[in-house]
């Protein structure tokens, strides 16, 4: 059944060929450069987290030698892992970039936001970030959101346009074709813009491995004191655990996602090298945020319902 | 290894990128497929599947319902239905892929050609009772207006014909047939059994009959990509990196990604639409120095000699594009609103965006003809062109475009019309005519139509 085939190259055989890490990278430095192009003033969401870095990382290469023309926007939950912000510190520093930092606690110490029963921050997250790309009048956010994560999230276009609310409508979204980004948006409005959409977590790893790239130390396997809540190892900490009923542990762990101290829970693990860490990704049964984040076990929906309102 | 997630089992081997689209009707069994797939190239992890599950128990089905893995929105859920493109990911040792999954009802030519745009292969699902029927020929007439590579016919639901290679056949010879009067270079059928697994995964042992590969098997050694050693260069210049910095006093290099060809130190370019040449004169690949560089990389170039150059521009090398104001093109209709003649829009070109008029409606296309009247039918479009029409324009746009015709370069040869009202994405649109024979249709036949 096979017509004639021209023109076309065996990928593997071609002195041409590009690795899967390749292609991703060039079509990522492709949408950074895109968003320098076409914005005022954009900004790069960064959490600390692997996916923000692996962006902070594509960013520096993509317009290298010169520096980023992009500040930074972290989101402070004030329940954040002090290695996550002495790392974040010391990016700033190294790659002497702006930081700009949108506090939960200021919201709650102000009274703007008052903290839930459950002790999530996470879902908190949103008032003290719209309020962040306002003030400062971002009109392109970067995140690190990928499409593998969640179901609400392989719908998400690349450059993702938000209201005056910040907010995202699944059936009003712009069809995106070939690498042809529409950055149009009226004043008030902004476009989220994902640059790792068709990366998957073992892409993101494998390219952390490629580029030796440093992470935050509990990223990898150590010894912490944790409890158990809702089947995961929470860290004991100042922000509400453990309670009288949930006896802490030293336990082996590491953390595949890194979040609210709240909401993000470590797995156990052996893996203290990046080696280590890809093997036992490979062979886990669970993904990313079914094994680590309880605030998208809210509702079958949680993620979509708080992307509307905002959220990433 | 056998429970490693795909695609890891050598670790350190580099793995190609497969980027492809899934285009069905309503119930030819697509989901499942794509369920199919997910769930026996085992990347459809225990949680995910622990939630199909529980929401299936909940609404009362037995068993679990594999389209709620790719159903994601609330109104997909509570609807039944599959809104959007959306995109999935999967492994194999050999390969990673990238599946766009595009739903078949109503808004289907659309939804098909945004996910075809980026479609190094489309997979075209029949159901085998029914063969080749109108939606069929559609989702074949968008895969070569697209100029999507490969395509692969999957005759599904051949449990339900006694896994009979007549029924394979016939439907199979129809279809390829009618590909390839479209343009489409590749076709490769094969019969399947999404509900069984036959085929798609696995080979069946009910269909001894077929010698060929399985879906999977074929995605994972299709060839990717173009030879970029056979293309001429074509470099839209991003952005104009300037460090101003002590080290970096006079350096000024142009970023962007090659979207075709191939570009060495020393190459003679011609920039466009100003038409100067120059020489490269140095590569740099993400902050390396580098003699060469192809698509699709993502590069900085600087050149010998001291050029105005900014983002929009086309840096060319090998025959280069005659920068026109007059732009002729295929177009599919994205959005509600109508286009109209003498409609004032936006096109965005690679990275140039410039204001445009629409001269011309010259035509719409039905691709639903009967293939043993030629398939295609040009009409006439008093009206303009509504959501999900293809047809041909005439634009006139405020500067001069270096296009090269879609059928040479899907990159260079294809651009969006932006509302420059609200910024909507209105039309996808590609420079040339789209299929090498159209048939013209007289005014007289119109009424059967309508």
């Amino acid at each position: 059944m096979t017509v004639t085939t021209q023109r076309l190259v065996q990928a593997e055989d071609s002195p041409y060929a590009l690795s899967h890490l390749d292609a991703l990278e060039a079509e990522s430095v492709h949408i950074f450069r895109e968003v320098a192009g076409e914005f005022e003033r954009p900004v790069i969401l960064f959490s600390g987290g692997k996916d923000s870095i692996v962006m902070l990382h594509l960013a520096l290469k993509a317009f290298a030698p010169a520096p980023v023309p992009f500040a930074l926007l972290h989101v402070d939950t004030g329940h954040n892992f002090p290695e996550v912000l002495a790392y974040r510190d010391r990016a700033v520093a190294k790659h002497n970039l702006r930081l700009h930092v949108a506090s939960v606690q200021d919201f709650i110490d102000r009274g703007v936001l008052r903290e839930r029963a459950d002790g999530l921050r996470n879902p908190l997250q949103t008032v003290p970030l719209l309020d962040g790309i306002e003030s400062n009048k971002f009109d392109a956010v970067f995140g690190g959101g990928r499409r593998d994560e969640e179901k609400a999230r392989a719908k998400e276009r690349v450059f993702s346009l938000r209201d005056e609310f910040g907010a995202w409508d699944p059936r009003r979204q712009r069809p995106e074709l070939w690498s042809l980004y529409n950055g149009r948006h009226a004043v008030g409005e902004h476009v989220r813009v994902f640059p790792l959409s068709n990366w998957t977590e073992l892409d993101v790893w494998q390219y952390i491995e490629r580029e030796g790239i440093e992470l935050p130390e509990i990223y990898y396997a150590h010894r912490r004191e944790v409890f158990q809540r809702d089947g995961m190892w929470l860290t004991a900490g100042e922000w509400g655990g453990p309670k009288a009923n949930e006896p802490v542990e030293t336990r082996l762990v590491r953390y595949r996602t890194v979040g609210d101290m709240s909401c993000t829970g470590a797995v156990d693990s052996d893996a203290d090298t990046i080696e280590a860490v890809i093997t036992e990704i490979a062979a886990s049964r669970l993904t990313e945020r079914g094994a680590t984040r309880a605030d998208d076990k809210m509702s079958e929906a949680a993620m979509e319902d708080r992307k509307r309102e905002g959220y990433f | 290894m056998s429970t490693t997630r795909a695609g890891l089992t050598q670790t350190g081997t580099a793995t190609s990128l497969l980027r492809f689209a899934t285009a069905g009707s309503v119930d030819d069994g697509k989901s499942t497929l794509v369920g199919r797939l997910l769930h026996d190239s085992k990347s459809v992890l225990a949680d995910q599947l622990e939630a199909v599950e529980h929401a299936s128990r909940r609404r009362g089905q037995e068993a679990p319902d594999l389209a709620l893995l790719t159903d994601g929105l609330r109104a997909e859920r509570e609807q039944g239905i599959t809104i959007d493109v959306a995109y999935r990911y999967f492994a194999t040792a050999r390969r990673r892929f990238i599946l766009a999954d595009t739903p078949g009802h109503v808004q289907y030519t659309r939804n098909m050609v945004t996910g075809a745009s980026t479609a190094e292969l489309a997979v075209v699902l029949v159901d085998a009772r029914n063969g080749v029927v109108e939606q069929t020929r559609r989702h074949a007439a968008v895969a070569a207006l697209l100029r999507v590579p490969h395509v692969v016919l999957a005759v599904n639901k051949m449990d339900l014909v006694d896994y009979a290679e007549p029924v394979f056949a016939r439907i199979a010879e129809e279809f390829t047939a009618y590909a390839a009067s479209l343009g489409v270079k590749d076709v490769v059928a094969v019969p399947i059994s999404a509900l069984a697994g036959d085929n798609v995964v696995e080979p069946s042992a009910n269909m001894d009959w077929y010698g060929g590969p399985t879906l999977l098997e074929h995605l994972e050694t299709v060839p990717v990509g173009t030879d970029p050693s056979v293309e001429p260069a074509r470099f839209p210049v991003q952005y104009v990196i300037r460090p101003q910095s002590e080290e970096f006093h006079d350096y000024r290099g142009y970023a962007g990604q090659l979207a075709s060809g191939v570009l060495r130190v020393g190459d003679r370019v011609t920039v466009l639409p100003s038409g100067h040449t120059t020489t490269v004169a140095a590569i740099d690949a993400l902050g390396v120095q580098t003699e060469i560089a192809w698509a699709p990389q993502s590069v900085t170039v600087r050149l010998a000699d001291d050029i105005d150059i900014s983002r929009g521009d086309l840096i060319a090398g090998g025959p280069a594009p005659v920068p026109t104001k007059d732009v002729q093109a295929t177009v599919c209709h994205l959005n509600e609103r109508p286009l109209h003649v003498g409609a004032k829009v936006l096109l965005k070109h690679t990275t140039r965006t410039v204001r445009a008029l629409v001269k011309e409606i010259s035509y719409r296309i039905d691709i639903t003809a009967p293939i043993e009247e030629g398939g295609l039918e040009q009409r006439p479009a008093p009206e303009g062109l509504n959501v999900n029409d293809i047809g041909h324009v005439v634009l006139r746009t405020a500067e001069p475009l270096a296009l090269d015709d879609y059928t040479d370069n899907r990159r260079t040869g294809s651009f969006i019309l932006i509302d420059p009202a609200d910024g909507t994405t209105l039309t996808a649109g590609m420079a040339g005519e789209a299929f090498d024979t159209v048939s013209t249709t007289d005014a007289s036949q119109e009424e059967d139509w309508v």
